[in-house]
């Protein structure tokens, strides 16, 4: 039963500075935050982040650890704006590739099916092709001759998801109403990581959901991780909804830096076990 | 014959819900927040039943819930691989929102200032580029102001009338600006070259304040017609069914009755970005 179970430090411990590295989830959603945060722990740096972007963007911004964000947004979704994000973008810290939403979508499913492009009407005409001067159109080789922009494959080193169910093999299940892109991720990337909130034998994943939620195959996963509560503050429904209070002070914090100093000390200054452990206490003086 | 009287969010719910007339069977999606949600409900439970509305999450509702609470019937699923593939597919007319709105209709959502190091960063392009160029869209502009109907927006996200005809048949094949409602007024494209037309202003508000209030020169017809008032019945749905926690309010306070020339509402000094969480693609 060794298998792929990792440790979070074990995945980062596999991830070097530079690479491009696929978060899934979308906004503050189903985020993988524990290894988010464990790559804020680690001395890696210059990395590009590949996101539906959320908390995910806004932390790894905060810590220093981004060279580029390739993203249509980046939002808390219940807060429409990521302080620590507007923050970056606004002292020119990181830099940007954006996308519209289905360019994105787009070029996840253009490396999915190893493709150098996929087509598409979306972003013709806006600024995106203003501020992505290296996009490219491509003319329809039929009779309607239409001229699309042609989204290049968005190729990962890594994806990093989080599921509520995996088996020790990477088989990977969500339970909640949405798959957002995961499989996507899991498959444009050189190497998928999946934390689960449980690991399960692999003939229990159908005792909580149907065969329709195994999303991932174990062929596109290297290791699996168990995190409980690894998306918190984010959302992993049925498992649990997004921590309200605890975003609402994550954001107040950004507004101010010792704030935020404090709010690094209490909750981000120790390893998966301490953060849980601060979010536990924080529950209980509320 | 009883008069109606209606709230200047009840006027402005029924206008945005006026913005589906006719679109019969395809996905009416609002941006969020109350009044685009209330539109598309308000519009499917009257004078458009055919409408698909969603939960604002990714469940197509087989019933039209008040707002905030949960749907007791699901007709269909809509995750969001599906919704931005429906953008594609153009069976969908979207209410978004902006920042900036210019006077052929191109929109802003993501920054404020210069691109390269905004002043503000917003939300993002998010989906407005494709939705704009893909389906029929509208827009709900909650307080109508300078700051916002602006001459010329930072940064394209969705798509306008000149930026559309610019691209080339491939962006303009589908585009289809349909109106803009505000707090003050309605307003379109139906001028000869596609530039902002002030459709009809809302009871109590004059034409001289909505063009101060606009940035740019608008197309503005003579006379100009009246926003028509809500009807009895959809007033009833509106109060008894569909939000009698009355959130419409909060999104659109309501300027009382002000007299002639007085200011349709107060404006508060907000921020140029986005008021409100949204939750699903746009």
């Amino acid at each position: 039963m060794t298998g792929k179970v990792m440790t979070v430090e074990e995945v980062v411990g596999s991830l070097r500075s530079g690479m491009t590295v696929g978060i899934g989830g979308w906004g503050s959603r189903r985020k993988p935050m524990a290894l988010v945060r464990a790559i804020c722990r680690s001395p890696l740096d210059d990395l590009t982040i590949v996101s539906y972007g959320g908390a995910d963007v806004g932390l790894l911004c905060a810590h220093g650890k981004v060279r580029r964000v390739i993203a249509p947004f980046v939002t808390l979704d219940s807060i429409p704006l990521e302080p620590h994000f507007r923050i970056a973008r606004q002292s020119a810290a990181v830099d940007f590739t954006e996308y519209d939403e289905g360019m994105f979508m787009f070029g996840l499913l253009a490396a999915a099916h190893r493709l150098p492009f996929l087509p598409t009407r979306a972003g013709l005409g806006s600024d995106v092709t203003r501020v992505n001067p290296g996009l490219r159109t491509v003319r329809s080789p039929y009779p309607d001759g239409e001229e699309l922009i042609a989204v290049p494959a968005l190729t990962m080193d890594v994806a990093l998801v989080h599921l509520n169910r995996a088996d020790h093999r990477g088989n990977a299940q969500y339970l909640g109403p949405d798959p957002y892109f995961d499989d996507l991720y899991a498959k444009a990337a050189e190497r998928c990581y999946v934390s689960c909130e449980r690991l399960v034998d692999t003939a229990d994943l159908l005792k909580e959901g149907p065969v329709q939620s195994l999303l991932i195959s174990r062929s596109m996963v290297t290791g699996v991780v168990e995190t409980p509560g690894g998306a918190h503050f984010s959302s992993c429904e049925p498992d649990y909804d997004r921590d309200e209070a605890f975003q609402r002070a994550y954001v107040a914090a950004a507004s101010d830096p010792e704030a935020w100093k404090a709010f690094r000390e209490r909750y981000l200054s120790g390893d998966e076990a301490a953060y849980q452990e601060a979010v536990r206490l924080s529950r209980e003086s509320a | 014959m009883t008069t109606i009287t209606a709230t200047r969010a009840e006027v402005c719910v029924v206008a945005c819900a006026e913005a589906f007339r006719g679109d019969g069977e395809i996905l009416a999606a609002g941006i969020g927040g109350a009044i685009t949600v209330l539109a598309a409900r308000l519009a499917r439970l009257t004078f458009e039943p055919d409408l698909i509305t969603h939960d604002g999450t990714c469940l197509l509702t087989g019933d039209v819930p008040p707002l905030g609470e949960t749907p007791q019937v699901v007709e269909g699923w809509l995750p969001f691989r599906d919704h931005l593939w429906l953008v594609l597919n153009g069976r969908r007319h979207v209410m978004l929102g902006a920042s900036q709105i210019d006077r052929y209709g191109n929109s802003n959502i993501s920054c404020i200032g210069d691109w390269a190091r905004p002043r503000s960063q917003l939300l993002g392009v998010r989906g407005a580029p494709g939705n704009t160029v893909c389906d029929p869209t509208s827009y709900w502009i909650p307080r109508h102001s300078p700051r916002v109907f602006v001459p010329k927006v930072d940064m394209v996200s969705g798509v306008g009338h000149d930026r559309a005809a610019e691209a080339g048949p491939s962006a303009y094949r589908h585009h289809d600006l349909r109106r803009v409602v505000t707090d003050l007024a309605v307003l379109d494209f139906d001028s000869p070259d596609h530039s902002m037309r002030l459709a009809s202003v809302h009871p109590g508000v004059t034409v001289e304040e909505v063009v101060d209030r606009t940035g740019f020169p608008l197309a503005v017809p003579d006379p100009v017609p009246r926003t028509r008032m809500p009807t009895a019945e959809e007033l009833r749905v509106l109060r008894e069914v569909l939000d009698p926690g009355s959130l419409r309010e909060r999104e659109v306070p309501d300027p009382g009755s002000p007299a002639p020339g007085a200011p349709a509402s107060s404006q508060g000094r907000q921020a140029p970005g986005p008021s409100r969480g949204r939750e699903t693609p746009a």
